[in-house]
């Protein structure tokens, strides 16, 4: 099996990762209760989708 | 390679998956509507909406061809495990899916279930989900599960009390006459 040569160093690696970056997740906004939520999915704060009750959050 | 296979394996063998799609399409049919993962409701699905079309066509022809009713009752239970469900299949359920093309169920994302991260979903058939029920439903149903657990622990409460200080006051008592 072919091996590595030479080892990385440090900087060379950490340069690398440098792109490594989290990106933010989409959210959209409920037309119900206008809280910041998942878009296609059922609102966790007030459970509407799609113009109907979906799911009852514990809560409330 | 995947190329033409449609499904998913769901991490199961073939009778293991087998078996948890008929446990899933039998709750479907018989409560409804479900919340499970978004890969079990599409397989789900993939299930449930042949085994209604079977039986709404079975219906369909019924009074042309009743025994072929017979047959398609016996092709639909060797998926769903519970004879009153089949029977209600064949009759309330045909019924209020009426003329629908298909398509018979809903699905919709809920979010990830905290422990796995799993993303879970609701299945349910849209001619008994039509949105305006359900609030009450869903409440009813918790505030009567709240009161049985309250019950319980409180039935459990006063037992163990009970029993310990029977135990301390004999404890005592041999105490006592030592």
């Amino acid at each position: 099996m072919p091996n590595p040569k030479r080892r990385h160093s440090k900087s060379r690696g950490r340069k690398r990762r440098t792109h490594y970056k989290a990106t933010a997740a989409a959210v959209s906004e409920c037309p119900n209760c206008h809280t910041q939520k998942l878009p296609h999915r059922a609102c966790p704060n007030c459970g509407f989708y799609n113009g109907r009750t979906i799911t009852v959050p514990k809560k409330a | 390679m995947r190329h033409r296979k449609s499904g998913r394996k769901l991490k199961r063998t073939a009778s293991h998956r087998k078996a948890l799609l008929g446990s899933l399409s039998t709750s479907l049919l018989r409560h409804k509507r479900i919340t499970t993962t978004v890969a079990k409701a599409k397989e789900t699905r993939m299930v449930v909406e042949k085994l209604i079309t079977r039986a709404r066509n079975a219906m369909a022809n019924a009074a042309a061809a009743p025994a072929a009713t017979v047959h398609a009752r016996r092709e639909v239970a060797r998926h769903i495990n519970d004879r009153k469900v089949v029977s209600e299949l064949f009759s309330t359920i045909v019924d209020k899916v009426g003329s629908r093309p298909g398509g018979y169920t809903r699905i919709v994302r809920l979010g990830q279930r905290p422990g796995d991260g799993a993303e879970l979903a609701v299945i349910e058939l849209v001619d008994f989900n039509t949105g305006s029920e359900l609030t009450g439903k869903t409440e009813t149903k918790k505030k009567a599960a709240r009161v049985g657990t309250y019950r319980k622990t409180e039935a459990g409460k006063k037992e163990k009390p009970a029993a310990k200080k029977a135990e301390a006051s004999a404890s005592a008592a041999s105490k006592a006459s030592e």
